[in-house]
């Protein structure tokens, strides 16, 4: 609902170089402006990049092996120039409105890759580790970030993923410490994710409460229930409730043995694979199968749904509920997939990321993944740049999943639209 | 205050209860009472959760068979204890209350914070990033500068009320200049903020010298509160009472509080009789952040006295809950930090006292929040609360609105 960008036709026009709407054109403006700024930080990385050549280690924990010595400098002012070339073109219309994706794309890569050239000169850069905490990283936020498109395509707002992944932690390390099993550890994180989701949909769809009150006042009654029991049971007999087994990594036949990307991607515990299988279904579901279809029905239009007689209310139970098992499942990760014991609000914000995650995502679930490795990414990269010692504050590095975000919403780069009807609650007169 | 509790634009004049209610009661009573049976249902949950995690009632359900009484006695026996702790914590002496009035002192201010932008039809999720950002200006003029006694003071808290209201005032602008919609760009500035606040403590302005620790020196005693005889309680719980008169005055008899109102009522309707709804979304967003802002010069100025991490400690998200409790008026706003700030200093001293983790006073928060934002629930659980008209409906809208 933009007060100074009001909706423009999409292009009708057959050819690219149309006359232009003044509107589109302020856009292109802003956005490729935003382009260059970036394109030119990059660039003047390169100039300032020394130490001669950047060394990249492509198999994690190898130091004498496998190793990429590159060209720093040289190399960075490539990635530069090709950046700017890129920023360069979409401000000047130069190529088709169609490909600006690619383009942006591709300065994001060039930019990325000239920072990379410009912390690694002179030094080694475990790039395998990169990858790796990557995906560690992003595998509850892709979770979180896939729990919360369900709800919102259905029309259910959730910001209380933070909460649903606090409270699968905690039941997963119970569970897993009492149990010994992992199977009975994830099914029960799941479990506790649906709950949670139960509690999300009977009082935004039943009773109608606001539904960003809700998702407020769900964390902090899931960091409030945690902690307590976490204070009251789980600490004072720590050694028998709260010492997880962490999931091991199952490596994939075949598929494993790929260079670079086999270990990364293959050779990895059951949840991440569960990951890659959930953005499958959930993209799958929403876009190929009925209940999909009634889910985004709902979530734009509910009266028109409930015209045709679909039954609005029992979707969005449907769809809350099914995202709580992924959202479940997220939650699971902090302590049987990664930290091996559970402690007071351990998730740290990362629902909030998943949220941010779903949003530049645009409610589509590749797009949250994608979003979702992003910042998984520049998390990961913190930790690293402090290893490998840059004078880049790790604090600032933290930030950018937040400030992109930001970026995202304020319309600088693309438009972000949630479903129409999303957090309105659907009352039949 | 009858006309606070109304979403209606109608003009300030009180206008006695046009509409015969189905109570005779009038519609902040009747939202008094679904705050209360909020608040026993809440304790309720409460003794639930002590009852099941105590020792002794366990020891008695093990032979509940042969003497049934002894796991009931037990059961009360813990709630009671337990409870009795909260309140001589929260009230018992003069200490308690003091404890109770300087946790209140920030959330006052907080919900203030979020029940100003909360009448303007925005949510203001960020308090806690506002929070920080006053905190760190107020904590730097507090310590790196050197001014005279009262007027040192004053610059801070200056600072303070600057670095909260131009944390809050960026969210109105891009809300109202590209539509970002201000519940997601708040909870990004939260962390953008604790992030801010975390680097600023490594670099050497702020962090103390000689320390490794994210620690800063500790502000002039220029520029801190004044203190009430020797207790925690400190001059700014005075400006919190001043700031929700302020915003008492500001919505209720001031004509930018009428434009802000109306904005939050109906928007469209507010744009067609010709007021700015940008104008009004920036002006109640750098005036929450200001309050927020004053927040966090009561945490810094006043209880904490070095700027740690721990600035904020969860004031910025417990002020949503004051302000869901107070319904989005000052007096409601205060009346809900006072309890909240209760309940905290209660809670710490139920800790020392039963061993029952302070953690149980966040649940019983969240469990009277959810209770109060569904009077639905409340009146399915007690019958004989009468119906409210319009039920201090919290404006439902969606990411796109």
């Amino acid at each position: 609902m933009s007060e100074t960008t009001p909706d423009a036709v999409p292009a009708a026009a057959p050819k690219p170089q149309a006359i232009e709407a003044p509107a589109d054109r302020t856009r292109r403006l802003r956005v490729g402006g935003v382009m260059l700024v970036f394109a030119l930080i990059g660039l003047g990385l390169a100039v300032f990049t020394k130490g001669g050549k950047a060394t990249f280690q492509l198999v994690s924990g190898d130091l004498q092996n496998n190793l990429l010595g590159i060209p720093a400098q040289f190399t960075a002012l490539v990635l530069g120039i090709l950046g700017v070339i890129a920023a360069g073109a979409y401000l000047l219309r130069r190529v088709p409105q169609s490909y600006s994706g690619y383009l942006a794309a591709l300065l994001g890569i060039c930019f990325i890759g000239a920072f990379l050239c410009w912390a690694a000169a002179g030094k080694t850069f475990p790039l395998a580790n990169q990858f790796q905490g990557t995906l560690n990283f992003a595998t509850p936020l892709i979770l979180g970030a896939l729990a919360g498109v369900m709800c919102e395509r259905a029309g259910v707002i959730n910001i209380a993923i933070e909460g649903q992944f606090l409270v699968g932690a905690f039941t997963a390390a119970l569970v897993s410490s009492t149990t010994n099993s992992s199977a009975a550890a994830l099914i029960a994180a799941a479990a506790s994710g649906v709950v949670m989701a139960w509690l999300l949909a009977v009082f935004s769809i039943k009773y109608l409460v606001n539904q960003v009150v809700l998702g407020v006042v769900l964390v902090v009654f899931a960091t409030g229930i945690t902690g307590f029991l976490f204070d009251q049971f789980m600490q004072p007999q720590a050694e028998k409730l709260n010492t997880p087994e962490v999931l091991s990594a199952v490596k994939i036949p075949g598929l494993a043995d790929i260079p670079f990307i086999g270990p990364i991607l293959f050779n990895q515990t059951i949840l991440v694979y569960l990951t890659y299988i959930a953005v499958a279904v959930v993209t799958f579901v929403l876009f190929q199968t009925r209940w999909g279809l009634r889910i985004r029905a709902v979530g734009e239009h509910p009266k028109a749904a409930d015209t045709v007689g679909i039954k609005v209310k029992r979707i969005r139970y449907s769809a809350v509920l099914a995202a709580g098992v992924l959202a479940g499942l997220g939650g699971a990760f902090f302590t049987v997939g990664y930290a091996g014991s559970f402690s007071k609000e351990m998730t740290a914000g990362n629902g909030f990321i998943a949220l941010a995650a779903l949003i530049m995502g645009r409610w589509h679930p590749i797009g949250a993944m994608v979003a979702a490795l992003f910042f998984g990414f520049a998390t990961q990269l913190q930790s690293q740049l402090q290893i490998i010692q840059t004078p880049i504050p790790g604090e600032l590095l933290l930030m950018a999943p937040y400030l992109a975000t930001i970026i995202a919403v304020a319309g600088l780069v693309g438009r972000v639209r949630a479903p129409k009807a999303d957090g309105e609650p659907y009352v039949t007169e | 205050m009858s006309t606070d509790t109304t979403v209606e634009p109608a003009p300030a004049a009180p206008v006695p209860a046009k509409e015969p209610q189905r109570s005779g009661l009038p519609s902040w009573a009747v939202q008094g009472l679904v705050s209360l049976s909020a608040i026993v249902l809440a304790l309720v949950v409460g003794a639930i959760l002590i009852i099941v995690s105590d020792e002794q009632v366990k020891t008695a359900m093990g032979y509940f068979g042969a003497a049934p009484m002894d796991t009931i006695s037990a059961a009360a026996s813990a709630v009671g204890e337990a409870y009795k702790a909260l309140a001589l914590g929260a009230f018992g002496s003069v200490t308690a209350i003091t404890e109770s009035l300087t946790q209140a002192t920030p959330l006052i201010c907080g919900g203030l914070a979020v029940s100003l932008a909360f009448r303007t039809g925005l949510f203001n999720i960020g308090a806690q990033g506002q929070l920080i950002a006053g905190a760190i200006l107020a904590a730097y003029v507090g310590f790196a500068w050197h001014l005279p006694a009262g007027l040192h003071l004053i610059v801070a808290i200056l600072a303070g009320l600057l670095g909260g209201a131009m944390w809050g005032g960026v969210v109105g602008l891009l809300k109202a200049r590209t539509g970002a919609h201000e519940v997601i760009v708040t909870i990004m500035l939260n962390y953008v903020a604790i992030y801010l606040l975390a680097w600023l403590l490594t670099t050497s302005a702020f962090q103390r010298p000689g320390r490794t620790d994210p620690i800063s020196p500790i502000v002039d005693a220029n520029a801190q509160y004044p203190q009430f005889g020797g207790t925690r309680l400190h001059g700014g719980f005075i400006l919190s009472v001043l700031a929700a008169i302020f915003v008492w005055w500001l919505l209720n008899r001031s004509t930018i509080g009428f434009e802000l109102r109306a904005v939050g009522a109906n928007a469209d309707a507010s744009r067609t009789a010709g007021m700015s709804v940008g104008r009004a979304y920036i002006i109640a967003m750098v005036v929450a952040g200001a309050l927020a802002g004053l927040a966090g010069t009561q945490q810094v100025l006043g209880t904490d006295l070095p700027l740690t991490d721990g600035v904020a400690a969860s004031v910025g998200f417990d002020a949503i809950t004051v302000a869901l409790l107070g319904r989005g008026t000052p007096l409601g706003t205060v009346l809900a930090g006072l309890l909240f700030g209760a309940l905290n200093a209660g809670g710490l001293q139920m800790q020392l006292v039963t061993q029952t983790p302070l953690t149980l006073t966040t649940v019983l928060q969240a469990v009277i929040v959810l209770f109060v934002a569904a009077p639905a629930l409340v009146r399915s659980i007690f019958r004989f609360l009468p119906k409210e008209r319009g039920a201090g409906a919290v404006l439902a809208k969606g990411w796109n609105g």
